[in-house]
């Protein structure tokens, strides 16, 4: 018995201990796509400063309900939210970090970025308007292609999804027959093709199953080494994912902190300008001033540190003028 | 027995610890129930019962959700394993308890309950790199070939066999259940007492005869029980389909089209669901499905029941 009793006040002191001890936290949750660089920057973030930074990747749904509900620092969304939805909540909004999605083909005989698309071609290839690879109007993109007389495997995501919502968004600026038809959303309801879990699974389909075609995050094309597809820009020219284009992409798309940057980054009008490209947005409650300073801290911090590490995991980080109008944005908000 | 006439304070003490814990358990079901029931309540009243329960359309974008499709594949699903789990598992119960040498019943039972021990998510990623590609090469296209020639069952088989499909998923279920049926059947099949098998032997059965005549009869109530339990994990059975069902809302005849379940469906969407009247449908979907496995479980073992009355009389 004497023992029992020992035990448990050696354990309350280290726990006393600890606690007296308790780091600073800062406690984030949401989208599930910029979980990868948000992870990494917090893990440097707590080397130099001593902070600690936790977010958990439950979905832009679950973030946007938990920072509405207060039982978070800070939330992750890869939804851009109306100015109107912010102000009923009292929520502020920036983007953190942005992404490219990427169509791949797995096509015999064609190989990465040869395939030439428009957005009426994409628009058509997903409603299932054109059904084989040798139709006459991806033919007349593609003269010098050999393409086959097969029918097109489209291949979605079957869960919810940021990147689903970026690329229904594109094709919902694109092309008016799928804006009336589908619309734009996390989950939207496809017309034709099959749908594989995350964007693994879409990789995977891809890969496996010969003329098809399927939109992942530019990190998964590249990792997986599937072709993409060269697309056809609003300004007319045929680009090719990288970083450079989807940079271009940012820095002529109209952020502005006057509508709390709700902004996608679809279409943009910029000549080297990578069309399907989106920013992951960071939700702070108005009226907590002092945790929102600290999530500033964080943000303010890899802005600064955390473009290298941001590039390395193939997230495209944001231009220097769009960084300016955020911290400006911070400032006018008494939270800088 | 909280309030025995014996006061004896350890005992009480053991039948309140006792009665809390089951006590407990009903509550957590109540309480489940509840929840479900309020969160769906935006849903419920939007859509009502039977136009949520016949509608096939499920558009997030558009708002409009019905729960037909998904019911449909839970109950395809489910009664597909059924009849591939059943006749395995049986067989399995069978050879180990009646043909099986001895020193061969020890690791085919130990290898059956290993199955059991295996999660379902790593059921799920052998279905997607593993099984979905061999049927989609051989096993799909040569049934195409042969029985999907044959008139009626042929719309059974239709369309581009992408290996994400309702028989896929099926077939992953049936192998997911086969260790609880066979177990229970086993330890069913064991209850048979040793005399009315000798007795059968001694009036000069064969092993077919015993086992047909007196060890399934016998212990069909066990076998029952096995399934009943099988039943209610393929219903609720989720990231070993989640993988290779491909979550598409729709009533298919063929075998071969990706379709969705209720499960399939709560995996897929609850993260990203950003609509109130999106994450309610969910719910109401969770609240049928509870509701579902409810019946189902409780038929089954209404069924039971029965029989054992009968048995006894």
């Amino acid at each position: 018995m004497k023992k029992i009793l020992s035990l448990i006040l050696a354990l309350a002191v280290v726990l006393s201990f600890s606690m007296a001890n308790a780091e600073e936290t800062l406690n984030g949750a949401g989208a599930t796509f910029p979980y990868p660089v948000y992870s990494a920057w917090a893990y440097d973030y707590h080397k130099t400063t001593g902070v600690k930074l936790n977010y958990q990747s439950i979905g832009s749904g679950g973030g946007i309900r938990q920072i509405t509900n207060r039982t978070v620092d800070f939330g992750g969304s890869d939804n851009v939210l109306t100015p109107q939805d912010l102000n009923k909540d009292n929520l502020l909004q920036f983007p953190a970090v942005m992404g490219g999605v990427v169509p791949v083909v797995n096509i015999p005989g064609v190989k990465e970025g040869e395939l030439r698309l428009d957005s009426e071609a994409v628009c058509k290839i997903f409603l299932g308007e054109i059904k084989q690879w040798n139709d006459k109007k991806i033919k007349d993109l593609n003269p010098k292609l050999n393409l086959p007389d097969k029918e097109i495997t489209v291949v979605h995501r079957s869960d919810g999804s940021g990147t689903t919502a970026i690329y229904t968004h594109y094709l919902s600026g694109a092309c008016a027959a799928w804006k009336d038809k589908v619309g734009y959303g996390t989950s939207v309801k496809w017309p034709v093709g099959i749908g594989g879990k995350g964007n693994e699974g879409v990789a995977n389909y891809v890969k496996r199953t010969a003329n098809s075609i399927g939109y992942v995050e530019f990190a998964y094309a590249k990792q997986n080494k599937l072709a993409h597809t060269l697309l056809k820009n609003p300004a007319g020219n045929f680009v090719a994912p990288s970083f450079d284009t989807f940079e271009d992409a940012a820095d002529t798309a109209d952020f502005n902190a006057k509508n709390h940057f709700a902004t996608w980054l679809t279409n943009a009008p910029g000549k080297n300008s990578w069309p399907i490209a989106g920013a992951t947005f960071i939700l702070l409650a108005k009226e907590k001033k002092d945790s929102n300073m600290k999530t500033v801290k964080f943000f303010d911090w890899a802005f600064k540190n955390g473009d290298a590490k941001a590039k390395e995991l193939i997230y495209i980080p944001m231009p220097k003028s769009l960084k300016d109008k955020i911290r400006a944005y911070w400032k006018a908000n008494g939270i800088y | 027995m909280i309030f025995s006439k014996k006061k004896n304070p350890v005992d009480l003490i053991f039948s309140f610890i006792t009665s809390v814990a089951s006590i407990s358990v009903i509550l957590i079901t109540a309480g489940i129930l509840y929840v479900l029931f309020t969160e769906s309540s935006l849903s419920i009243e939007k859509f009502g019962f039977f136009k949520f329960l016949t509608l096939v359309d499920w558009d997030p974008v558009k708002e409009s959700f019905g729960a037909a499709a998904a019911l449909y594949g839970t109950l395809i699903t489910t009664v597909l394993a059924l009849i591939f789990a059943i006749p395995v598992a049986v067989g399995i119960a069978i050879f180990v308890t009646e043909v099986a040498p001895n020193f061969l019943k020890g690791p085919v039972g130990i290898a059956i309950e290993l199955l059991a021990a295996i999660p379902s998510i790593i059921y799920g990623m052998w279905g997607l790199f593993t099984l979905a590609p061999i049927m989609a090469k051989y096993i799909e296209p040569f049934l195409q070939k042969t029985i999907g020639k044959l008139p009626l069952v042929g719309i059974l088989f239709e369309g581009t066999p992408l290996g994400i499909d309702l028989l896929t998923a099926s077939m992953i279920l049936g192998i997911m259940i086969i260790p609880f049926t066979a177990s229970i059947s086993r330890d069913a099949f064991n209850l048979t007492p040793a005399v009315v098998k000798e007795s059968a032997y001694a009036v000069g059965a064969t092993k077919w005869e015993v086992v047909k005549d007196v060890v399934l009869p016998y212990s069909k109530l066990g076998v029952f029980g096995g399934v009943a339990i099988s039943l209610g994990r393929a219903l609720g059975e989720t990231m070993a389909v989640a993988f290779v069902l491909g979550n598409n809302n729709q009533i298919t005849t063929s075998l071969l089209d990706a379709a969705a379940t209720v499960t399939v469906k709560l995996a897929n969407e609850f993260t990203e669901a950003d609509k109130d009247i999106y994450l309610s449908s969910l719910y109401y979907l969770a609240l049928l499905l509870f509701v579902m496995s409810f019946i189902v479980l409780a038929i089954a073992k209404f069924l039971i029941l029965k029989a054992e009355r009968r048995s006894n009389r």
